[in-house]
């Protein structure tokens, strides 16, 4: 419908945060009446994207219109009232309150006196649910309620208040098979009424099964935007990865020793199943995949810090005790965290606590631990990672994310590691220090450090790793080699619902 | 890299505990000075004596503060171990069996809370609001109405005598040791590092190998055995073994802690900080005393002081975050 | 909501296997008018304070100096029937009630506006109110012989054997639990207590909602003081000393969560009977009453360790039902049968046998 407005319309919009752009130029141009499908890599601005729509961040730059009228959001609450529902993963809903209630939170139906008027509410839910297909109780408390049914409530939740624009991001990553049909059905019947839908997904099935239009970003960019009958799942893939994998990654050949990390048979419920690989000295080996796919959680679960129910860890020749950090520590084991500033790092801490706060254990001389000893620790690591503060008693709030990312590292490199565990190294950091962690990674592997790298960034894993496994919804589907490790491969095999036609199983045990 | 922002001096002076430390040179001075009587021998005798049940209590509250959580079962354990105490006396145990044994009942004591809270992950304020009961329940329990005072005069007197000729009672050195030690372990240890590091970010702890659990079950542990001996030293300097002993202490030591800068959301405070909080209300409190104004005063100063020490730095904080949001807004 | 009600359905049942057994063991305990009225009249002020603290505690916050309000509030109600002969005893109730809510005021603005802990202010006000009360009251006492005699009578009459003070807090409980399960702001009270962040997100008045709920509690925790000058018919400086710990232990025990969010009104105020109640049953039985105040720890601790256990059961069996239900493949060359539900996978997705310490991490995918 050429003539009517579009529901949204972004041109242009930009978002740095501090010295990274997440978002360079984004472009987006939804109808009413649309399933709008927006996909890209982990990282190329859609979560910046819909939280400009949702008020959560405010644009740098860039135009945002709903309905051909500009709009600027000052918060979450200012989009609501605009008719912008913005349905998360996990969606907060207030544990404690029913179902009902979370849905008409403010806004309950009142009778007499002012009295919320339970049987209105209920009923009002009832007709929502019933619209939507789902049977669920309005008068249950809303704790326990599957993720599933958690959007379900925040989807009713937009109906009620009348949003003209849904936007939901990755809604099907927590879902079953049975959740995900229940969700197309009401995707569906929002847009036969008129209604314009933003649906992010890494799935690809799930894009040419629902969505009409698809919109493909890369880096931060609008790439592309085409009807969906007009693409082909592997073309989309093709312009997800884009770009070359440049001489960027400094790679420094070294010939892999003995195995240092060998894990068997790992197994949580629920969680990740039968995971084995080897991992050895002077070896870069990346673990790819999609986000959710089980690969923190893997790695979490070898450090320590999650338990796991079978399977045993290996390091040196000697199984690790599960479930304790201090002895994966012990036996030179290094983890360098997902999320830096919540894992990684006591951000209110000084770069000086933060680098030694693994080794000091080993710097106290009878169980005295000297301020000197503590600070010469620090400045000889900070030091050799360059790391950038005023001081070393500066606290780590104030640092840019690169350099809060070194101090990590100069924190674990501290302690002498034989293997070492990082989870997207250079997320969120500026590209000059990304070169620097990488320059980093690569020349620890050739001194004989065993690097087990989790990344979402593809060209990043293409370019370090000596070896890639690829995990797929918690199992390790897939072992490339270097020379068989492309971006095509590599992602088909990390995506559900990609034309599977080679390399799927080629090495895997 | 430099190893410090700013030179040593400042450091040192512009601190939360260093404004506390004014304060109380400032009511010493003035009391010193306007209250007649405070300046003599015995006040200060008075104060080590009054002060220090509540002392010896700060010091493992602080750390325990420090990692976010509370203990407030502290004063129900100066009753039971001041009735164990009392009873294994009475049971002619010699006094040098009932010490120990009660500290070590103490110690068992702050296991049971520090399980409760590690282990099963109860919040710490629900469950010393229970054994607080509990514990004073036993004490009350195991004591009735009645008291246990035929204590041996060697160790009354050994309780409130002074060091030679000095104004100091014998139990400063004591006291002295101990905030010592105390010092050290949060300051100079990697134990001390890790209890700030798990009450500034306890998941960051966990990610560097820190055993959380067993930090706090170790300070719950503590707290309890400290607490004991404060009851064992309250028994004595009052020569009576009661129930009812030091009711209402928690209070007085949380108020002293956090006026002493120690946060109540964990992660900061210092030994020295709380020592002066502590010396702070004691000072307060004698030197009311001798004005002639009544403990009731005190109360309304000691708690003034409390949410002064709390809102002050917040809204301080407040402004200094309004500010840096002017120049780089932060979502 | 039948999880809640099956928890006050709980304590209700314990209340009353105290009162068969303790009945059984002695009929005079419920069955002489004396019994039956001290079996209602007991509890009456901490039900009133009880009440008051589960809102407070539901938004998350905890208010330690009602034990100081009530002291406060009784001692100027007595003073006013000393000084002011002349009014009725009506406004006199006003007056304290009205002072109550000035103090709960004061706390709530602190808290609401500082954002600093309520625990800590609460504590500082404890000290703060109690050294008023003593300071204004000194060494005095109000006795019977100052107060009216139809003042007095409030405390002990009954109406149709009911005594008047267990009406008002019957009256009490009635109209705050109304309004929390009813109204648009008691709901909101629950909503701020289960996520106080998401709460603000939602536009949901947070600031005024607090200083409501301590406005609310200071209001009847002077009701309480003049309830307690009625009820006692002395009035030292000390009234009220301590009460605040079984206060929050009612409320603990009525299985209001200490961390705010969830619990009613209905359940703080039976579990304020049950301490009480239990501690006159306690004697009866055998027990001497120097155990009460063991008795009472031993069950706020219990009720603590058991809300846990069911938590932790519940969170069970929600993973239980996830495996129950696993993904089939998505759609013609989708992923293997048999594949492993994603959905547990998710970072900060709810961890079974996880800490509280690891709650509220790792939220989200981080995005720049």
């Amino acid at each position: 419908m050429p003539n009517a407005a579009p529901t949204l319309r972004l041109d242009g919009v930009a978002k740095s945060f501090g010295p990274v752009a997440a978002l360079r130029s984004g472009t987006l141009t939804v109808h009413p009446g649309s399933i709008h499908a927006l996909v890209g890599e982990n990282g190329a601005g859609k979560s910046t994207l819909v939280k400009i729509v949702g008020g959560v961040h405010r644009r740098d730059a860039g135009v945002v219109e709903l309905d051909g009228e500009p709009v600027d959001f000052t918060g979450p609450a200012e989009a609501k009232a605009a008719g912008v529902a913005v349905i998360h993963q996990e969606p907060a809903s207030f544990p404690d309150l029913t179902v009902a209630e979370n849905i008409y939170l403010g806004r309950e139906p009142l009778g007499r006196f002012r009295r919320i008027d339970r049987r209105a509410m209920r009923e009002g839910v009832r007709d929502l649910f019933r619209d939507l297909g789902v049977d669920l109780d309005p008068d249950r408390p809303a704790e326990g309620l599957s993720i599933a049914d958690q959007q379900i409530v925040e989807i009713a939740k937009a109906i009620s208040l009348d949003a003209r624009l849904l936007v939901m991001d990755e809604p099907t990553a927590a879902l079953s098979a049975v959740e995900v049909r229940r969700l197309f059905a009401v995707a569906r019947g929002l847009r036969d009424a008129g209604r314009a839908v933003v649906f992010i997904s890494h799935r690809l099935d799930e894009v040419a099964d629902l969505c009409d239009t698809v919109t493909v970003m890369r880096d931060g960019e609008h790439v592309s935007t085409d009807a969906v009958a007009d693409v082909t799942p592997d073309e989309l893939v093709r312009r997800m990865v884009g770009r070359a994998v440049a001489d960027l990654y400094p790679k420094v050949p070294s010939t892999p020793g003995e195995v240092v990390l060998q894990v068997e048979g790992l197994e949580s419920t629920g969680t990740f199943h039968d995971v084995s690989f080897e991992v050895r000295a002077g070896e870069i080996v990346g673990l790819a995949g999609l986000v959710g796919a089980g690969r923190s959680e893997i790695a979490r679960a070898v450090f320590g810090v999650d338990q796991y129910a079978a399977g045993r860890v290996v390091v040196g020749g000697k199984d690790l005790r599960p479930g304790d950090p201090a002895a994966a520590i012990a036996a030179g084991l290094a983890l360098v965290p997902e999320d830096r500033r919540l894992q990684g790092l006591v951000t209110e801490s000084s770069v000086a606590r933060n680098v030694s706060a693994v080794a000091r254990r080993r710097l106290a001389r009878l169980g005295i631990l000297l301020p000197d000893a503590e600070a010469r620790l620090a400045r000889d690591w900070s030091g050799r990672l360059e790391v950038k503060a005023g001081a070393l008693d500066a606290t780590a709030t104030t640092m840019s994310g690169g350099n809060q990312q070194k101090v990590v590292l100069a924190k674990w490199l501290a302690t002498g590691p034989k293997v070492l565990i990082v989870d997207e190294p250079t997320r969120g950091i500026d590209v000059g220090t990304k070169a620097e962690v990488h320059r980093l990674l690569s020349t620890l592997a050739a001194e004989g450090l065993a690097v087990l790298m989790i990344s979402s960034e593809l060209p990043e894993v293409l370019g370090m790793a000596d070896r890639v496994l690829v995990v797929r919804e918690g199992r390790i589907v897939a072992e490339l080699s270097r020379a068989q490790a492309t971006p095509e491969r590599v992602m088909r095999a990390a995506t559900p619902g990609a034309s599977e036609t080679t390399a799927e199983t080629e090495g895997a045990a | 890299m430099r190893t410090h922002a700013r030179p040593w001096w400042q450091r040192a002076l512009l601190t939360r505990e260093m404004l506390t430390i004014l304060i109380l040179v400032v009511a010493w001075v003035v009391a010193s000075a306007a209250v007649q009587g405070f300046d003599g021998p015995l006040t200060i005798t008075y104060l080590v004596l009054d002060v220090a049940p509540v002392l010896l209590i700060a010091l493992p509250m602080t750390l325990i503060i420090a990692t976010g959580e509370i203990d407030l079962s502290v004063a129900s354990v100066v009753g039971l171990s001041s009735v164990t105490f009392g009873l294994l006396h009475q049971a002619g145990l010699g006094l040098w069996v009932a010490l120990p044994v009660s500290v070590l009942l103490g110690a068992v004591c702050g296991a049971v809370n520090g399980a409760l809270v590690a282990y099963a992950g109860l919040p710490s304020l629900a469950v010393t609001i229970g054994s607080l009961a509990l514990y004073r329940g036993l004490a009350v329990g195991l004591l009735g109405t009645t008291a246990v005072t035929d204590f041996p005069e060697s160790w009354t007197d050994g309780a409130t005598e002074n060091l030679g000729e000095s104004p100091y009672p014998v139990i400063t050195l004591g006291l002295v040791a101990l905030i010592a030690v105390f010092a050290v372990l949060l300051h100079a240890t990697p134990f001390g590092r890790n209890v700030l590091d798990i009450g500034r970010s306890s998941e960051a702890a966990r990610f560097s190998g820190v055993d959380v659990k067993r930090t706090l079950l170790i300070l719950f542990v503590l707290s309890g055995a400290v607490s004991a001996l404060a009851g064992v030293y309250y028994t004595l300097r009052y020569g009576s073994a009661r129930g009812d002993n030091a009711t209402g202490m928690e209070l007085q030591v949380v108020a002293a802690v956090l006026l002493g800068g120690v946060s109540i959301f964990g992660g900061r405070g210092a030994i020295h900080g709380v020592v002066a909080g502590v010396l702070l209300i004691g000072v307060l409190s004698s030197a009311l005393r001798l004005e002639g104004v009544t403990v009731n005063v005190i109360n309304i100063v000691i708690g003034t002081a409390l949410v002064v020490s709390v809102v002050a730095p917040r809204i301080a904080g407040g402004v200094r975050v309004r500010r840096r949001g002017a120049v780089g807004q932060r979502t | 909501m039948s999880l809640l009600r099956r928890r006050e359905a709980g304590i209700a049942l314990a209340l009353l296997v105290v009162i068969g057994v303790t009945t059984i063991v002695q009929p005079g305990f419920l069955l002489s008018p004396g019994g039956w009225r001290d079996l209602l009249l007991t509890p009456a002020i901490l039900v009133v304070l009880a009440v008051g603290q589960a809102v407070v505690v539901i938004t998350r916050n905890v208010d330690l100096s009602v034990g100081s309000v009530l002291g406060l509030t009784a001692y100027l109600t007595g003073r006013l029937f000393i000084d002011a002969p002349d009014l009725p005893i009506v406004v006199v109730a006003l007056v304290a009630i009205a002072a109550g809510t000035v103090l709960g005021l004061v706390n709530g603005s602190i808290v609401a506006f500082a954002r600093v802990p309520a625990l800590v202010i609460t504590l500082g006000t404890l000290y703060v109110y109690r050294g008023v009360t003593l300071t204004w009251a000194g060494s005095d006492r109000i006795d019977a012989g100052d107060m009216p005699r139809a003042f007095l009578a409030l405390g002990t009459r009954q109406v149709l054997s009911v005594p008047v003070l267990t009406i008002v807090a019957a009256i009490v409980l009635v109209a705050v639990g109304y309004y929390m399960y009813t109204a648009r702001g008691g709901r909101q009270l629950y909503a701020i207590g289960s996520d106080p962040d998401a709460a603000a997100l939602q536009g949901l008045p947070v600031r005024r909602r607090l200083l409501w709920a301590f406005a609310l509690n200071g209001a009847l925790a002077g009701l309480a003081g003049v309830m307690f000058a009625a009820r006692y018919g002395t009035v030292s400086s000390g009234a009220g000393l301590g009460i605040e710990l079984q206060v929050v232990g009612a409320v603990v025990v009525g299985g209001v969560a200490i961390f705010g969010g969830s619990g009613t009104v209905a359940g703080a105020a039976l579990g304020a009977m049950l301490l009480l109640t239990i501690n006159r049953a306690l004697p009866v039985v055998g027990i001497p009453d120097f155990w009460q105040r063991a008795v009472v720890g031993a069950l706020i601790i219990g009720a603590i360790a058991l809300d846990r256990v069911l938590a932790n059961r519940r969170s069970r069996r929600l993973a239980a039902a996830r495996d129950a239900d696993p993904p089939g493949p998505r759609s013609p060359g989708g992923a293997p049968p048999g594949a492993a539900p994603p959905g547990a996978a998710q970072p900060g997705a709810a961890q079974p046998g996880d800490g509280p310490q690891s709650d509220g991490t790792n939220r989200e995918e981080a995005t720049a």
